[in-house]
Formats: structure tokens, C-alpha cells, sequence
């Protein structure tokens, strides 16, 4: 089916299809709607105005049956960091929207009457309808809803009561296999869904199939390239302990933020660990191992059971079991599971949100440790917008400026994840230099700093981190342009036959004959756009900074602050 | 305990715990390595992917002294 652009107009309420245009044909996921928002949207636009745009994007590669290939990218200026944003997530919906010949989906305009709407995705373009039953809903009602309305078929984007009342960390959940959730979880995307008043987009299945152009040459390098992911032995233990096998690692290398990032380590490690978390799975008859799309062979989500034996989340990941467990000292996964199922249901980043939480334990709102007391604020006050829950789910520069905290851990406004920028220095330059605020996923130089993975840079050394950090956000834009997880890079990083059957899927794919330099130019031009756009958005380099604390306050055990130069850190953009 | 010997917490972590232990204080001979130590444990140091002395990165060659806390992992990642 050939491509197309599917726009909607939310002002006038009108939809059409378009060609897709020449300097677009090359480009999927991250690498086109960071494109397309760059070429339509003023960069100096109000997140949640008119002028700005939500971009829709499966990868390259999405559709095909390319191991790994199901995550959709999701683009716009985001609200909460005011710089351009992608986030990307599993679920059903990139591989629908690939199928169904749809490049990319543009969301424009804001309606001018304070009605919902919902969106319905065919191969004949996209309907618009009004909206009333499901709004004020969760996300796990609205999917159930969608379900009953159509079939358990259809692919569901749904924002939660957050997006609807715009918080600036208000996500957009995508249905997966199971009728679970994945997240397009940071920058507030789910606002900016919110403030053009489109409660859910709704994708109907087909049959279609992406067109290939050499389909022998294609099934013969996904096979190299799934044998690359099954062999490496990181994917193996992704299967077993999920992303939080990393708890008890970074927590041994004196890098776990702890009690609102003023320690290194947490006593209650062990009961929060990936390896706690897969014996409580196995007894209550979970899932250990789960897959957010077909054609995962990596399988790192998992089916969490409360202690009745029924479902209680999944997608349970390292970042948002630190952040509700270290950083807010709760030592209790099922508080830690409450807290995200509940997150889940109100469409909020649990990066965000429980980041957030810690900064207003340091404001004296609960005591650190309080489980219970984050699982009735989520309940009574984000999910109901209470003006203290707008002020949570507005994120932790916003509980800080409230609460008069001056211990905000954020950059550009976005708060900072699972990894001490103090001790692993690699991870500090990814956040300080990123173009969309504080993100692990943009360049993680943990591989490299604590893992052994690419080689290994020590964590506490000032040399090689920014050229570290800056060819893994190079080679990151480009992965996140295939409709690839990022999990492939462990394998890409350390076996030689997983890049090249990559690009050799893609010139199967599309005819075309790229070369792996070619995939690394993508990457810098991806980078540059997004730059480009956070410039004219008035961002310099002086927003490429940390927070004052990290360079003022040690972090035990290895009493540390961060100590890079700003010069150093400005070298990062000389490419 | 010997003044030749010295005594060394091992910390093992994921499926390196199975049918062994999470952390036991054990003694060596002071001249002992890393690796012997991994060996000891009944581990292929072709599995290990990082060991760690006392938080800090260090390799299968290293000699630990009195009193040093030993982490040794798999090959693991996550994100």
C-alpha cells in the first residue's frame, strides 16, 4: 500500500491524505516527526496553542516482521521542556499504522468549542467523531471501552484524565497485544493530545501488508539480525529480571539516587531489585517475560500479579521502580506497583510523577518512605486534579517552585532519571546536552560506563564522556528512525553481524542502498534539526547545564559532585 | 584467619545466586585473584560481565585485600 501523510485539522474539524513529500520519504519514527514538527510548527509557539502540532510516525521498519521493529514514535514541542520532543513506545498501534500505509499522522489545530473528539484510522485516511462516553476515563477504561465498541482488534492511543486537563506530564498510552499499556511517557505529550481535545485515536485492523522490494534479501538479513538479539546475553536476562535487573548494579556502583538525590545507595535495594521482582512474579503465577509487540524476541516486559494472583501492572521498568522506590525511599514493590498501575490508568510519566513525589517529600508534603501516602495522592489528587494534584502533575520543577525546594532534580525543566549524573559522568553530559531535557534514552553511556557493553569508560572519570555520550545520541536518533527498541543497541554495540543486517533490512525494505555511514549521517542530521528547532525556540548552550546542587553537593559512597566544565560540556555540539 | 589469608565479602547477583548465595563473607589466601575467587564459586569467568571492588569497576586480574566487598555480575543491561 503506498504511504501517506493522514492530517486532521482540529479547528475546522476536517481531515485529509496527502503524497508524502520527496525530502520526507526517507525519514520514520523519531526522524520524521522531529522533521515535520521542525518544518511546520513555530518554535516559539505555546505547547498547548493552535500553532502547535502532534506528529505521529511509525518506523522504517515498522509493520515488517523485523524482529523488534513495533515502536511508534510520537512527536511535538513538548509542554513541559518548551524544546522539541519524541517519545517512543511498543504496543499494536506502529505496526497497524504501517500496515494501513499511514507515514505519519499530523494532529493540527485546536477546536474552538469545548467538545471531545475521537479519531478513527482506516485505510481510507482518518474520521473524526464526537467523544462522550469515555471522557473522564482512565486509560484501562477506555481500552476496555474501545474494545466493546469495535473489537479487541483495534489499536488504541488514549490519554488519561491527566492529558484531558493538560498536565505537563500527562502522557499517551498505546494498547498492547494484551490490552495493557505502553507509554509515549515523557515531555507531556499527552497534554498536548489534551489541549486539541482528542481523547483517543482508534486504528482499525487490515490485512495489507508493507510492501517490500526484495523480500528473499530482506527475510535473510532479519534472520542474521534476530539471531544477533536472541545470542546476546543481555537480551537473555532482559527476559528473565526485566530493565530492573539494574537496581541492585547501579546501586552497587554508588550511582542509585536515593532520598530526593542525596545519596547513592539504598538500604531497601534488595526489596525493589529485578531479582526480588522475578521470584514474587513466579510465585504469584505472573509473567516473568512479556512481549509489548509481536515480533519481540527480547520479551523485557513482564506480567505483575498483586498478592491475590491478579493482574496488577506490566511494563514495570527499572526507571519508574527507582524513582517510586529509591528516590522516594519506599522499600515495598506492591506500593511500587500500585503506584504505577495507577499511573498507567491516570496517563502520567512515572519518571516524571514520582520524581516529582520525592522533591515534595523534601517539601515535607508526606515522609520519605510513605507508599501508601503516593498511592492516595495519585488516587485523590493527580487523578482527580485536586490543585495540589495539578501541581504534581505538572512535574518536579513544578512541586519544587511550589514547595520551595531548591534540591530540583531536572534539566530543562525535565526531571532527571535513575542514574547520578555525579557518579556515572556520561550519563550527566546525555542530560545536560540532549535536545529534549533530561533522558536516559538519549544517549545511554551506561553501557559503556557500567555495563562493559562498547568497550567501558570509567564512571568517575572526566575523560571520554562527552565523545562517549555523543556518538550513542547520534546512533540513538537513528535507531529511534527504524521503528526499532533501543535493546537492539546491546547487541549492536558488541556483535558485528547486527548493524549491517539493520541496514541491509532497510535497502531491502525500500530498494534503496544505504550504507552504515549513511545511518550515522541520519543520526547527526536528526540531532541538528532538533537542535535547530530548541535554538529558535530561544534555548543556548547555558540550558546545557545541571542543576547547581549536583556541582555543590557530594553523593556518597564516592563523594562526588559533578565536576565536567562547562567548556567540556559545550564541545559536545562540535560534529 | 592467618596473616597470610584475608577475608572478603562476595556479593553474586541475578541467575549467579541461583543454588549459591546473595552474600557471604569468605576466606582466601592473601594472593588470591579476582578470577580465582569467581572460579571458586563455581562461576565460568567467560559469564561474568562486570566485577566490582568496593563499588569501583575492577578486572578478573585484580587482588583484593583485608576487608573488601566483592560484587560479580553476568553479562546484564537494561534502560
Amino acid at each position: 500500500m503506498a504511504e501517506q501523510i493522514y492530517r486532521v485539522n482540529m479547528t475546522n474539524l476536517t481531515t485529509s491524505t496527502e503524497p508524502v513529500p520527496d525530502k520526507w520519504m526517507g525519514l520514520g519514527g523519531r526522524g520524521l516527526t522531529s522533521t515535520i514538527v521542525a518544518d511546520e510548527v513555530v518554535p516559539t509557539c505555546h505547547p498547548l496553542g493552535s500553532k502547535n502540532k502532534l506528529v505521529v510516525a511509525p518506523g522504517l521498519l515498522s509493520g515488517t516482521v523485523a524482529a523488534n521493529s513495533g515502536r511508534l514514535s510520537v512527536g511535538a514541542k513538548s509542554p513541559l521542556t518548551g524544546t522539541i520532543k519524541e517519545a517512543n513506545a511498543g504496543g499494536t498501534a506502529a505496526q497497524m499504522l504501517a500496515k494501513l500505509g499511514c507515514k505519519a499522522l499530523i494532529i493540527e489545530g485546536l477546536p474552538k468549542n469545548d467538545i471531545w473528539y475521537t479519531l478513527q484510522i482506516s485505510k481510507d485516511g482518518v474520521t473524526i467523531q464526537e467523544e462522550k462516553e469515555l471522557i473522564g476515563k482512565g486509560n484501562f477504561a477506555v481500552v476496555a471501552g474501545i474494545g466493546k465498541r469495535t473489537s479487541a482488534k483495534h489499536g488504541v492511543m488514549t490519554i488519561g484524565p491527566a492529558g484531558e486537563m493538560k498536565m505537563l506530564s500527562a502522557n499517551i498510552s498505546i494498547k498492547d497485544p494484551d490490552s495493557h499499556l505502553r507509554s509515549s511517557g515523557r515531555g507531556g505529550l499527552g497534554a498536548v493530545m489534551g489541549s486539541k481535545k482528542v481523547k483517543c485515536i482508534i486504528i482499525e485492523p487490515t490485512d495489507a501488508k508493507v510492501e517490500i522490494v526484495d523480500q528473499e534479501k530482506f527475510k535473510e538479513a532479519n534472520r542474521t539480525f534476530t539471531k544477533a538479539l536472541v545470542d546476546n546475553p543481555i537480551s537473555q536476562a532482559l527476559g528473565t529480571y526485566g530493565t530492573n535487573v539494574l537496581v541492585n548494579i547501579i546501586n552497587e556502583s554508588g550511582a542509585l539516587p536515593t532520598k530526593n538525590f542525596t545519596g547513592g545507595q539504598f538500604d531497601g535495594h534488595e526489596e525493589i531489585s529485578g531479582e526480588t521482582m522475578h521470584d514474587i512474579i513466579v510465585e504469584r503465577e505472573g509473567k516473568p517475560r512479556h512481549n509489548c509487540h509481536k515480533g519481540c524476541v527480547i520479551q523485557c516486559s513482564q506480567i505483575y500479579n498483586d498478592k491475590d494472583k491478579k493482574y496488577k501492572t506490566s511494563g514495570f521498568e527499572y526507571e519508574s521502580i527507582w524513582a517510586m522506590g529509591a528516590d522516594c525511599c519506599v522499600d515495598n514493590l506492591d506500593h511500587i506497583a500500585e503506584a504505577d498501575h495507577l499511573m498507567d490508568d491516570i496517563g502520567i510519566d512515572s519518571i516524571e510523577t514520582s520524581v516529582a513525589m520525592g522533591v515534595a517529600m523534601e517539601g515535607g508534603l508526606l515522609a520519605f518512605g510513605d507508599g501508601e501516602g503516593i498511592c492516595r495522592i495519585l488516587r485523590e489528587d493527580v487523578g482527580k486534579g485536586t490543585p495540589l494534584g495539578r501541581i504534581i502533575g505538572c512535574g518536579a520543577g513544578s512541586v519544587g517552585r511550589a514547595f520551595g525546594v531548591t534540591r530540583v532534580p531536572v534539566v530543562k525543566n525535565q526531571a532527571i532519571p535513575a542514574y547520578d549524573p555525579r557518579a556515572i559522568k556520561g550519563m550527566g553530559i546525555t542530560y545536560a546536552t540532549s535536545t529534549q531535557g533530561a533522558d536516559h534514552t538519549m544517549g545511554y553511556t551506561i553501557a559503556t560506563n557500567i555495563l562493559g557493553v562498547g568497550g567501558s569508560v570509567d564512571p568517575l572519570s572526566q575523560e571520554g564522556q562527552v565523545e562517549l555520550s555523543r556518538n550513542l545520541q547520534i546512533a540513538t536518533a537513528a535507531i529511534d528512525s527504524t521503528g526499532m527498541c533501543l535493546f537492539i543497541a546491546f547487541a549492536a554495540l558488541d556483535d558485528a553481524t547486527c548493524l549491517p543486517a539493520l541496514v541491509d533490512m532497510i535497502n531491502a525494505r525500500f530498494g534503496a542502498d544505504l550504507t552504515a555511514e549513511d545511518v550515522t549521517n541520519l543520526g547527526i542530521s536528526i540531532l541538528k534539526t532538533e537542535r535547530a528547532f530548541n535554538e529558535a525556540a530561544g534555548f543556548t548552550s547555558k540550558d546545557d547545564r545541571l542543576p547547581e546542587f549536583f556541582y555543590e553537593e557530594p553523593i556518597a559512597p564516592h563523594n562526588v559532585v559533578w565536576d565536567i566544565p562547562d567548556e567540556e560540556l559545550d564541545k559536545f555540539w562540535n560534529f | 584467619m592467618n596473616r597470610n589469608e584475608i577475608s572478603v565479602t562476595v556479593k553474586l547477583f541475578a541467575f549467579f545466586r541461583e543454588n549459591r548465595f546473595k552474600q557471604q563473607e569468605q576466606t582466601f589466601p592473601a594472593t588470591i585473584t579476582v578470577r580465582e575467587i569467581v572460579q571458586r564459586q563455581g562461576i565460568d569467568p567467560e559469564e561474568v560481565g562486570v566485577t566490582m571492588i568496593n563499588s569501583r569497576h575492577c578486572t578478573l586480574d585484580q587482588t583484593p585485600v583485608q576487608g573488601d566487598q566483592l560484587a560479580i555480575f553476568p553479562v546484564i543491561g537494561g534502560g
